[in-house]
C-alpha cells in the first residue's frame, strides 16, 4: 500500500482509482485521499506493467535488445530504437551516412505526431470532446501505415539498426508522406476548431493542473510538459542528435503551466514537426542507408550468396553478435514525452552489460500530486491525460 | 587517482576545491564526464553542483551490479545543467556489506522515485529517504531482479 496518512479525526475520505480505470491510459492506480470532492493527497500507484525489459537486454545481443525496445513506449517506437541505436554507435564510435540519418529524423518526427494524435485523442475524450478522437486515429492510421511501408510493422518497427537503417526505404514511402504533409495541416485545424475556443473545453482545462517551473525542474519533468511551465530546453535543439543541428524549427514555450497551455503547445508542436518532415524530404541526401562496419551490420542479401566473407560475417552477428568495446554511453533523445534516456554499459562482450531507461513518463507522474492536489476530482481526469503517460514506459 | 585531463575540467576542478577528498577518480569518455564521488560525501557534492554549478536538473538514478568483483554496486547519477546544456555523470562505489548511501531527495524531488526504483531492483538502501519502498515489484516479492545472481528465469 503506498503511505496513507489517514488523519486522527478521519473526516476524510480513502478511494481507489485504478489501476483498470478508463482515463488512467493503461494500469495506473492512485490512491486519493478525499475531503469531499477535493483532492487531499493523490498517491500514484505503479509496476502493473513491469515486464523486467532492462534485465531481459542483459541476456540479449545488441543487436536482439532493439526489438525490446519498441514495446517500452509502444507510441513512439522509432524514438526508443532511435535513442538506444544511437547509444550503441557511441559505443562502436560508429558514424552512420546522412541519408540514414535523415530518414531517422523524419521518422521520428512522424512518430512524434502520431503519439501527439493518441494523445489528443485520448486527453479529449476524457474530457468529453469523443468526435475529436475518432478524428485522431483516422490521421494516426495514415502514418501507422507509412510505418508499415518502411519496416512492414505498423507498431514494433525496430527499423533503426546499429550502423543506420534496416533496409533502404521502399520508393512508394515518399508519397505516402507528400500525402500526409498534404493533408494534415487542414485536420490539425479542424482539431482546433473542434476545441481550441471550444468553452467547455477551455471551462475544463484553462487554470487547471497549473505546475510552476520550480516543481517542474526539481521533479525532473521533461518534454512538452516543462515547456508548458516556461523552461524552453528541447533536446533535438539543445544538444542535437542524428543531424537536427541542420533542420530549423522553433520550440514553442509557454508560461501558463495549466492543460490548455499543454494542449496548444502539443498542437503548435505538431506543427513544427511537419515543417522538418518537409525540409528532410526536400533534402534527403543520395547514398548508402548503412555504414560500411563489416561485422557490426547485416551484410546484403545478393552479397550473402555470391560472397563468402558476407556470409561468415552474417552467421557471426546472427550467433553471437558483434563484439562492443567496454564502456558506458548515456544518449539522449527527445521523446514526444520528454527525455529519454539510455544509458548503455558493455563489459566487452556481444551482449550489453546494462541497459537503462531513463523514461520521461516515469519522472513526469511524479508530478501528478502536484497538478492534482487542492482540485476537484474531476479535474483529476484532465491533469492524467495532460501529463501525456505511457505506463508501458513507466514500469519498462 | 585523477586523470589529468579530467581534473583541469571546470566541474572536477571546482569540486576539488570545494572538498579536495571528495571526488576519487574520474573519466572523460566519448564525450561524457564521469566523476567517482566518495560514498559518504555524495550529498554535499551533490548540493554543491546543484547550488555553485548549475545543475538543477537529475536526470537518472540508476546503478550496476558488478558481481562478484568488490566493490560491487555502482549508485550512477545522471546530471543536467539547462544554463550550460552539458551531462555531468557521478558515481559512487558500494561494496555488498554495506549497500547503503545517503538519499539526494532533500536535493533533488526527482530523487524520490528514481531511488525507491534503485532499491527495488537492486536492494541498495537510501539513507534518510522518505518513504523507501518497493515501486515496480509487488510489495512482498522477494529479491533484487536486477541483481547478477538473480536468475533470469526458474526463481521461483
Amino acid at each position: 500500500m503506498p503511505e496513507l496518512a489517514i488523519p486522527p479525526d478521519a473526516r476524510t475520505l480513502v478511494l481507489n482509482m485504478g489501476p483498470q480505470h478508463p482515463s488512467t491510459h493503461g494500469v495506473l492506480r492512485l490512491v486519493l485521499e478525499l475531503d469531499g470532492e477535493t483532492i487531499v493527497r493523490a498517491t500514484p500507484d505503479i509496476g502493473y506493467l513491469h515486464t523486467g525489459i532492462e534485465k531481459s537486454c542483459e541476456s540479449m545481443t545488441f543487436h536482439q535488445a532493439i526489438t525490446l525496445t519498441d514495446r517500452i513506449d509502444y507510441l513512439c517506437p522509432l524514438t526508443n530504437n532511435l535513442c538506444y541505436v544511437l547509444a550503441v554507435e557511441k559505443l562502436l564510435g560508429l558514424e552512420v551516412p546522412p541519408r540514414a540519418q535523415w530518414m531517422r529524423v523524419m521518422l521520428n518526427e512522424l512518430t512524434r505526431i502520431a503519439s501527439h494524435l493518441v494523445w489528443l485523442g485520448t486527453h479529449a475524450i476524457d474530457i468529453g470532446a469523443m468526435s475529436v478522437f475518432l478524428y485522431c486515429f483516422r490521421e494516426r492510421e495514415e502514418i501507422l501505415n507509412i510505418f508499415e511501408t518502411a519496416s512492414g510493422q505498423r507498431m514494433m518497427t525496430s527499423y533503426f539498426r546499429v550502423g543506420g537503417l534496416a533496409l533502404e526505404p521502399p520508393r512508394d514511402i515518399f508519397p505516402r508522406i507528400e500525402n500526409f504533409l498534404k493533408s494534415f495541416p487542414a485536420r490539425l485545424q479542424e482539431y482546433e476548431d473542434l476545441l481550441t475556443r471550444n468553452r467547455i473545453w477551455i471551462g475544463r482545462t484553462r487554470g487547471v493542473g497549473i505546475l510552476s517551473a520550480e516543481d517542474a525542474l526539481d521533479l525532473g519533468v521533461s518534454g512538452p510538459t516543462l515547456r508548458a511551465s516556461g523552461i524552453d530546453w528541447d533536446l533535438r535543439r539543445d544538444n542535437p542528435y542524428s543531424s537536427y543541428e541542420k533542420f530549423s524549427f522553433q520550440v514553442p514555450v509557454s508560461t501558463d503551466g495549466d492543460v490548455y497551455a499543454r494542449y496548444l503547445l502539443r498542437i503548435a508542436e505538431m506543427r513544427e514537426s511537419l515543417k522538418i518532415i518537409r525540409q528532410a524530404i526536400d533534402g534527403l541526401p543520395e547514398g548508402p542507408v548503412q555504414a560500411h562496419a563489416p561485422g557490426v551490420v547485416m551484410p546484403e542479401r545478393e552479397k550473402m550468396k555470391t560472397q563468402m566473407e558476407a556470409l561468415i560475417y552474417h552467421f557471426k552477428i546472427v550467433t553471437e553478435g558483434f563484439r562492443v568495446p567496454p564502456g558506458e554511453v548515456y544518449q539522449a533523445v527527445e521523446s514526444p514525452r520528454g527525455e529519454m534516456g539510455y544509458y548503455v554499459v558493455s563489459d566487452g562482450t556481444s551482449r550489453p552489460y546494462r541497459v537503462k531507461v531513463r523514461s520521461p513518463s516515469f519522472a513526469n507522474l511524479q508530478a501528478l500530486p502536484k497538478l492534482a492536489e487542492g482540485r476537484l476530482l474531476s479535474d483529476l481526469v484532465a491533469c492524467i491525460g495532460t501529463i501525456d503517460i505511457v505506463l508501458g514506459e513507466i514500469d519498462r | 587517482m585523477i586523470p589529468h585531463e579530467v581534473a583541469e575540467m571546470p566541474d572536477a576542478a571546482a569540486l576539488s576545491e570545494f572538498d579536495p577528498e571528495a571526488v576519487i577518480d574520474g573519466k572523460y569518455d566519448r564525450g561524457e564526464l564521469t566523476l567517482v564521488v566518495r560514498a559518504d560525501r555524495i550529498q554535499r557534492v551533490c548540493e554543491f553542483l546543484k547550488a555553485q554549478r548549475g545543475y538543477r536538473y537529475l536526470s537518472d538514478v540508476t546503478a550496476v551490479d558488478w558481481f562478484p568483483s568488490e566493490p560491487r554496486f555502482e549508485v550512477i547519477y545522471h546530471l543536467y545543467s539547462h544554463h550550460r546544456k552539458e551531462r555531468l555523470r557521478l558515481k559512487s562505489r558500494l561494496s555488498e556489506a554495506a549497500a547503503e548511501i545517503a538519499s539526494v531527495v532533500p536535493v533533488w524531488g526527482a530523487a524520490n522515485w528514481y531511488e525507491r526504483e534503485v532499491f527495488d531492483l537492486f536492494g541498495i538502501q537510501f539513507r534518510g529517504h522518505p518513504h523507501l519502498r518497493r515501486i515496480l515489484m509487488p510489495e512482498d516479492w522477494q529479491g533484487h531482479p536486477l541483481r547478477k545472481d538473480y536468475p533470469i528465469t526458474g526463481y521461483r
